[in-house]
């Protein structure tokens, strides 16, 4: 049995366009909420990436943040995350869903208890920010064992040699960074340039399916659209915050900018 | 795990930067690899490179001043009636604390590597004030990080920053102080490592961070020992060295020549922020028996809740309000090499009004958490004993906190 994030680029493929990849922050601003937001973007998302959300995130720009300090300080736990999932996989089957975070989160759970309950709410990846390669490889192999990808990360700094053994070892989705920024930066490479690192990299193993994330945003996504999937992460916090700040609907808002993401790389 | 003899602490670490296999690492996000990796080897290179070590001790010696002094407290000796009590006045040096040292040690090493700009993160402001001070000796454009409680804390050391042309980039998350200083500052380096060198303030952070801090600091420890064998003839038989323990460079830096001498020989004390004595939040990890966990890109023991979220601290002093504390710290705890004490706000107050009333000496709130432990202990001790306090900085930056909580008087006659 395929795992669904790969059904999931097989079909967008046939469909000629990348995947959609849409992060949200678990529980925010709520948990029901973040609930209603996940049900109604499935519509048009292909991959759903949810973040754990850790009050020392190292690699979150502002937008993610504010998504992470309004969950935490709304009480989210872990165990309310994995529970939204589950509630979430109860309306939605067969949606692939990737779990992202900081690896702290997982070691106090302990990997093996955090991976049986990834296994047992139905989720089917993994990306987890401070956790690189070699670093990673133990952690990686559990995952694989309980068939759930481990996202490996690459960045435009990734020297040759490590892409070479990064992607060798990785399982079948990997994560380039599109460029040398924290989450929600302003794009400040040209989208050519990011494509032509992609393709070096995608040259590598073809069969890898490889998404390009950080500063993609309706503006840029269209001319990024050759790639196997795209994420867009902090545009959609922002837009819960923008929502929340105007006393408007995040849900309805966020599912609309989804949509409109969808029909820029349809 | 067992220390081991004749090797340096921070290279004691293996492959994959774990001290004791457990404490340290690297994690970090994927962008910082190449930067960290160069960053190693350059340093690896250059800390065996003759011509690199005669440079830094120009530096050391011309600039920041070596050696600060080794002195007797004759009166506080008198006052406890125990042991006697010395002090390693750190904050002689240049810019009032131990931070110069790491500080002039990254832009030596920054300026090797090409980099124009270097950034920094800091809570009381002494890792700011020197870096800034470094980067304008050296030619680089600075950036620091500081949260906003602390920029209002700690204002003498802002306004300093600020004279020495550096730029300082208020932190607003968070508990607005260290900790998130530290990730602000990591966060500014992923997105700018290209042109940009980062300078941890302490010895925290990935490995090489810990390593190059650790390494610039024992430079108190070198002179120390010269000092002692030049005092006493040789190192004293019962010798117990006291040092305040934030992130843990100082007190690193001060233990490190004595690393293998046998602790009854020579004992280190660390002595963490207990935080105010009514609360029950605190920067003192190691005291309090915290479980370990990643912050800022190594694994040590560090306040957090059941689901890995880093808790707030609390503490009269910016400079150790930190959750988590160096892993090298750790594994001289576990190693049991080092005993770990935690001293309250209160407590380090009134052990600044001792020695300011006795001594011609006024240590900053930091090591005035360390000279309460050292001068209740000292009363216990043999007339032989050997206390030394490592002074390591000025109480200027923190006249603002002394006067509003001792009164005017405390800060007019010092």
């Amino acid at each position: 049995m395929s795992n669904p994030i790969s059904i999931a680029f097989k079909k967008a493929k046939e469909e000629n366009r990348p995947a959609l990849l849409t992060y949200t922050v678990a529980g925010d601003s709520t948990k029901k909420q973040s609930l209603n937001i996940l049900k109604s973007i499935s519509k048009n998302a292909d991959i759903l990436e949810i973040g754990f959300p850790h009050n020392t995130p190292v690699a979150d720009g502002s937008q993610i943040q504010t998504s992470a300090y309004r969950a935490i300080k709304n009480g989210i736990k872990l165990n309310d995350i994995f529970k939204i999932v589950k509630d979430f996989r109860k309306l939605v089957k067969d949606k692939p869903i990737i779990l992202m975070g900081y690896y702290n989160m997982i070691f106090q759970y302990g990997e093996n208890n955090f991976l049986n309950k990834c296994k047992a709410s139905g989720i089917n990846g993994l990306i987890v920010v401070d956790l690189p390669w070699p670093e990673n490889k133990v952690f990686a192999k559990k995952c694989k064992k309980k068939s759930i990808y481990f996202i490996q990360l690459l960045s435009p700094t990734t020297t040759n040699k490590r892409l070479k053994e990064i992607i060798q070892n990785s399982h079948s989705m990997n994560y380039f960074i599109s460029m040398l920024s924290t989450t929600g930066g302003k794009l400040k490479v040209s989208p050519n340039e990011i494509l032509k690192k992609y393709r070096k990299i995608k040259k590598l193993n073809p069969k890898k399916d490889i998404v390009i994330g950080f500063g993609i945003t309706e503006k840029t996504i269209k001319k990024l659209k050759s790639a196997d999937g795209l994420v867009v992460g902090s545009t959609i916090c922002k837009e819960i915050t923008r929502s929340l700040k105007s006393g408007q609907n995040p849900v309805t808002n966020v599912d609309r900018l989804v949509k409109k993401l969808k029909n820029k790389i349809k | 795990m067992k220390l081991k003899k004749g090797i340096p602490l921070i290279d004691q670490g293996n492959k994959l930067g774990f001290w004791g296999g457990k404490f340290g690492g690297n994690f970090v996000p994927e962008t910082l690899k190449k930067p960290i990796e160069d960053l190693e080897i350059l340093f690896n290179k250059l800390k065996r490179d003759k011509k690199f070590i005669k440079e830094r001790d120009k530096y050391f010696k011309n600039w920041i001043g070596t050696p600060t002094r080794f002195i007797k407290l004759e009166n506080l000796t008198k006052h406890v009636g125990g042991a006697q009590i010395w002090s390693k006045v750190v904050s002689d040096a240049n810019g009032g604390a131990h931070k110069i040292y790491n500080a002039t040690v990254h832009c030596l090493l920054a300026k090797r590597s090409g980099k124009k700009i270097i950034c920094g993160d800091t809570g009381a402001g002494y890792a700011g004030k020197m870096l800034s001070m470094a980067a304008k000796k050296f030619g680089l454009k600075c950036k620091i990080f500081m949260g906003v409680k602390d920029i209002e804390r700690q204002q003498p050391n802002v306004k300093a920053i600020k004279k020495n042309g550096a730029e300082v980039v208020p932190v607003y998350s968070g508990s607005q102080t260290l900790v998130d200083a530290v990730s602000e500052c990591m966060r500014f380096w992923v997105a700018n490592c290209d042109t940009t060198a980062m300078c941890v303030g302490s010895t925290v952070g990935p490995a090489v961070f810990v390593r190059i801090c650790g390494w610039s600091t024992s430079q108190i420890s070198r002179e120390l020992k010269v000092q002692l064998i030049n005092e006493f003839g040789s190192i004293p038989k019962k010798l117990k060295l006291y040092n305040c323990v934030g992130g843990g460079s100082s007190s690193f830096g001060f233990w490190n020549e004595f690393m293998d001498l046998n602790k009854k020989q020579c004992e280190f004390i660390g002595v963490e922020a207990g935080g105010p004595a009514k609360s029950k939040k605190h920067a003192a990890p190691l005291t309090y028996g915290s479980k370990i966990g990643i912050l800022h890109g190594a694994a040590q023991y560090v306040n957090q809740d059941s689901d890995g979220q880093i808790e707030e601290t609390e503490s009269i002093s910016a400079g150790l309000d930190y959750p988590g504390i160096s892993p090298l710290h750790c594994f001289l705890k576990d190693t049991r090499r080092a005993r770990y004490t935690a001293a309250s706000d209160e407590e380090a107050l009134s052990a600044y009004k001792l020695v300011t009333k006795f001594e011609n000496l006024r240590p900053s709130l930091e090591p005035s958490h360390a000279f309460f432990v050292a001068l209740k202990e000292a009363k216990r001790l043999s007339k032989d004993t050997i206390v030394v306090v490592n002074s390591c900085g000025d109480a200027y930056k923190d006249r603002g906190i002394l006067e509003k909580r001792l009164g005017k008087k405390y800060v007019k006659s010092n």
